[in-house]
């Protein structure tokens, strides 16, 4: 049965004068399926794409403050406490050296500097991720435009994402975050976790929302992280890979990893 | 027949009291989890999941065994396990209540616990596993109860339990599979993605649960006069011995897949159990442990001779329990996540609170077991002694 | 079954005891609050618009259906990145609790808890989501 907006009301004035629980009549209006009445549309400014993919450039970062900027925009756009432990820390973007980013590939003459260069790395918002195919409740699921989503209403907390991520993108919220967050100090528009939920980079869905750049991309020095559509040739992100050699993590376990580096700085003749 | 549960000597009393308490104590620390967070046990961000998922794990073999008297007895009409099957299928209810009470403790919502059947996903092996295990639990308890129920009334088993148990046989072999595959089918963890996985779990199963059901029946012989029979215990013993082998040849080929080949990921996990990583050696003494137990075990078991020694067959059972309780609901859970996928060595040890609510499970499962058991044995002793006896049994208890 | 009837008083026993919060709640009841609309950004509007019944939907149905409107909401923006409600009266709103709701009703203290406390509902939305008191402030 299909009921219109019309209808819809009706059938709520009515038990709203009925008398408040009478209200359940427009079930279909609950979590089930959609009533027609209800009417949303994605809004006009979205960011649109097959599959949104990041491009690192670790040169272009020329100091550690430059890194730093980037981390501190994500975590306080996100409101991300900081435990300040490893036992409790939660982190959407953070930095480590080329041996742990990517491990087994590491040589051992590669030229100190290189060494100790700290990579960004964050959710790979993979192709065929692994965290979604095992999560009991799709709570954790794929956009049509790639974005590896949490929906942190319906997390359990099971954590089987975590176990299954080759590439330790995800946090769990050990304790309460609130008590590691500076109440003084957050994004009023943006909500904080709790305690028993999963969370990660979401490349910013809802400032995609917005037609935004993720925040990461807006605070990073020129060029240092290009964000866009890997599916359209004109994008920014192709462009990028089209001009220098890339690589990407792990990407012989067939997740499809869609963050690509930049690896030896600077750019080759090739493109 | 649950009212055979409610009569019972002081013993019996103070026994369920006293675990009753201890499930008053987990419950208590369970609280006090549940408003910090699971931040109060020994988890963190590299090594996520913990000693509950690891007892969950290791009780589902000790579930699933329960395969090894049912085949015999169901399918070969191996009558001599006829005393003693009622005790595999109790063990393996009170086993699947406690892997459900270690899911429920071990998660961070909840409260949320239904959002597994609002919204399932069927590409999740936790969804199958929640599935399996709660029909696993259905299947026992049913066919168990009706059978001792036909035999208090001292009629033939019902019929609609035949089909049921043909049923409970790949039933239980699927329950183990599918917790093996909640390992097994991860891409970034090298130490669980193993083809033998599920059959190293099945192996190890059926010589940890067939090991502590010959020890609850040598147990049940001495408190009560409930007999399983020598022969029904000599069985168990082969039973032991075959599947301790395997399992201990399942784990030698992967270890052998790891070190000839020589693959840097393979051999981490391995070598931070038993040698330790980077100056990280926390499990190394415990593995160590397992393995010379488990090497005891062995070399008693493998001779009839001392097989046939009630007293000798307990201790080599014993060896055998624990040498797999520690592989399999310890090491094999937390070595997973050691190296962790960004190569980094985070160790992991159980807080006291989360050791309380484990204790707490596992009062609440042998409750349960002792509940059960209390009720099979008075009907079968019962059924045993003749009237006039009967009375001096019931007042034994 | 010999203590049947000693199981079902215990029953009786425990069943009475585990429902007693819910027992005695009856005759404390209180005159039903009035929610407050007294917020800058309502009066803004309402002077914009000319016209006093400016939430997202009527009155009546959001008394009764908010809930499931936020439901909807949520589902909607995480669950289908469709952000842009439509009112029955064709008037576009952002889906966000925090940034719509609570932008309007920022007294959530005299409006949504005055109502929720009368009601005996505690939504644990709040756990996450950042309630107005707390702008400025007090954790
Ligand atoms: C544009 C400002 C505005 C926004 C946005 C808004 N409201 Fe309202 N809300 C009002 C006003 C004004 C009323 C009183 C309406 C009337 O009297 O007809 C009201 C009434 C209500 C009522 C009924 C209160 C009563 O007196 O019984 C509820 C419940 C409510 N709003 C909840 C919400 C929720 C939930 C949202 C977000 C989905 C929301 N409102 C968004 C302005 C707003
Ligand atoms: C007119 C009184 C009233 C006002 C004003 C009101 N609510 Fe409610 N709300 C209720 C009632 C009554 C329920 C419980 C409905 C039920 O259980 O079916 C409820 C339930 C809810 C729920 C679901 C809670 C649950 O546990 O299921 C949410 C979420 C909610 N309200 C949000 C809000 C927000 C946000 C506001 C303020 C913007 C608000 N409400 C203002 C009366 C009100
Ligand atoms: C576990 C923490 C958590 C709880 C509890 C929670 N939310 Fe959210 N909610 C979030 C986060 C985080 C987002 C933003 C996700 C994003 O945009 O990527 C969000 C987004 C939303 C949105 C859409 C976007 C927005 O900005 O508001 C709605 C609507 C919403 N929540 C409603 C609710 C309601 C209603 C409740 C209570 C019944 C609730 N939430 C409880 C964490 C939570």
């Amino acid at each position: 049965m299909k009921i219109d907006r019309r209808q819809f009301f009706k059938v709520a004035g009515w038990g709203a004068a009925a008398g408040v629980t009478a209200m359940n009549v427009v079930g279909r209006f609950g979590s089930g399926g959609r009533a027609q009445a209800f009417e949303s549309m994605e809004t006009p400014e979205t960011v649109k794409a097959k599959q949104f993919a990041m491009v690192v450039d670790m040169s272009k970062f020329k100091t550690k403050d430059d890194i730093q900027k980037v981390i501190y925009a994500c975590h306080h756009t996100h409101n991300v406490p900081n435990w300040g432990n490893p036992k409790d820390e939660v982190k959407w973007i953070w930095t480590d050296t080329y041996k742990h980013v990517f491990p087994g590939q590491e040589s051992p003459f590669l030229d100190e500097a290189f060494k100790e260069m700290p990579f960004l790395v964050m959710c790979n918002h993979c192709d065929h991720p692994a965290c979604t195919r095992v999560c009991p409740t799709k709570a954790t699921f794929k956009r049509p435009d790639g974005i590896v989503m949490m929906d942190y209403h319906r997390c359990i907390g099971c954590r089987f994402c975590m176990a299954a991520c080759p590439f330790g993108a995800r946090s769990f919220n050990w304790r309460d975050p609130r008590l590691a967050l500076n109440m003084n100090d957050l994004n009023m528009e943006y909500p904080t976790r709790t305690k028993g939920v999963v969370e990660k980079c979401t490349f910013c869905d809802e400032r995609i929302a917005q037609g935004k750049q993720p925040a990461c991309v807006e605070a990073a020095p020129a060029g240092g992280l290009v964000f866009g559509d890997i599916d359209d040739p004109n994008s920014d992100v192709r462009k990028a890979l089209a001009r220098t050699y890339t690589i990407r993590r792990k990407p012989e376990l067939g997740t499809g990893p869609n963050i690509y580096y930049v690896i030896g700085g600077g750019e080759t003749n090739a493109g | 027949m649950l009212d055979k549960a409610l009569t019972g000597s002081k013993l019996y009393w103070a026994w369920v009291l006293f675990l009753l308490v201890l499930v008053g104590i987990g419950t208590a620390a369970y609280i006090k989890q549940f408003n910090y967070g699971l931040g109060i046990t020994g988890m963190s961000r590299d090594v996520s999941w913990g000693f509950y998922i690891a007892q969950f794990t290791f009780l589902v073999g000790v579930a699933a065994s329960a395969v090894m008297l049912v085949i015999p007895y169901y399918l070969h009409n191996y009558k001599t396990f006829g005393r003693i099957v009622i005790l595999g299928e109790f063990l393996a209810v009170s086993a699947v209540t406690m892997c459900i009470l270690f899911i429920f403790v071990d998660m961070g919502q909840p409260m949320r616990i239904m959002n597994v059947v609002l919204h399932p996903r069927p590409n999740s092996v936790m969804f199958w596993d929640s599935l399996v295990l709660s029909g696993y639990l259905a299947l026992n308890l049913l066919i168990g109860w009706a059978n001792l129920h036909a035999e208090k009334m001292g009629v033939p088993h019902p019929s609609w339990t035949k089909p049921l148990t043909y049923l409970s046989v790949p039933w239980a072999v699927s329950i183990h599979t599918v917790t093996a595959f909640l390992y097994a089918g991860l891409p970034g963890r090298a130490f669980w993605l193993s083809a033998v996985m599920a059959a190293r779990f099945l192996a190890s199963a059926f010589a940890a649960g067939p090991a502590l059901l010959l020890l609850l029946a040598l147990l049940v012989r001495k408190i009560t006069r409930f007999d399983a029979g020598k022969e029904a215990i000599q069985t168990l013993g082969k039973i032991v011995t075959y599947a301790m082998f395997v399992n201990v040849f399942l784990l030698g080929l992967e270890f052998f897949t790891a070190f000839y080949s020589h693959i840097p990921e393979h051999m981490a996990s391995f070598k931070y159990l038993y040698m330790g990583l980077d100056g990280h050696n926390k499990l190394v003494p415990l593995m160590w442990t397992s393995s010379v137990l488990a090497v005891v075990s062995m070399s008693m078991l493998v001779f009839p001779q001392i097989r046939r020694k009630e007293k000798l067959l307990a201790v080599a059972c014993v060896a055998t329990f624990i040498s797999l309780w520690i592989d399999k609901g310890f090491g094999l859970v937390i070595g997973g996540f050691i190296p962790s996928p960004m190569d980094h060595v985070t160790e992991y040890w159980p807080t006291g609170i989360e050791l309380l609510i484990t204790m707490g499970v596992y009062a609440a499962g042998i409750l349960v077991l002792t509940v059960l058991y209390k009720v099979a044995i008075s009907v079968k002793v019962a059924n045993e002694y003749p009237a006039p006896l009967k009375g001096a049994v019931e007042e034994a208890h | 079954m010999y203590n049947g009837g000693k199981i079902i008083i215990g029953l009786a026993i425990f069943l009475g005891i585990a429902t007693l919060p819910f027992f005695s709640n009856i005759g404390t009841a209180v005159k039903r609050p009035e929610p407050s609309l007294d917020t800058p950004v309502i009066k803004e509007v309402q002077a914009q618009l000319g016209r006093k019944d400016v939430c997202v939907e009527p009155k009546a149905f959001m008394q009764a259906n908010h809930m499931r409107l936020l439901n909807e909401w949520r589902d909607s923006a995480l669950r289908q990145n469709k952000r842009l409600y439509i009112s029955s009266d064709g008037r576009k709103f952002t889906i966000s609790l925090q940034n719509t709701c609570m932008h309007c009703h920022s007294n959530k203290k005299e409006f949504c808890d005055r109502c929720h406390n009368y009601m005996a509902v505690k939504p644990y939305c709040w756990d996450c989501h950042i309630a107005p008191k707390e702008r400025g402030g007090q954790s």
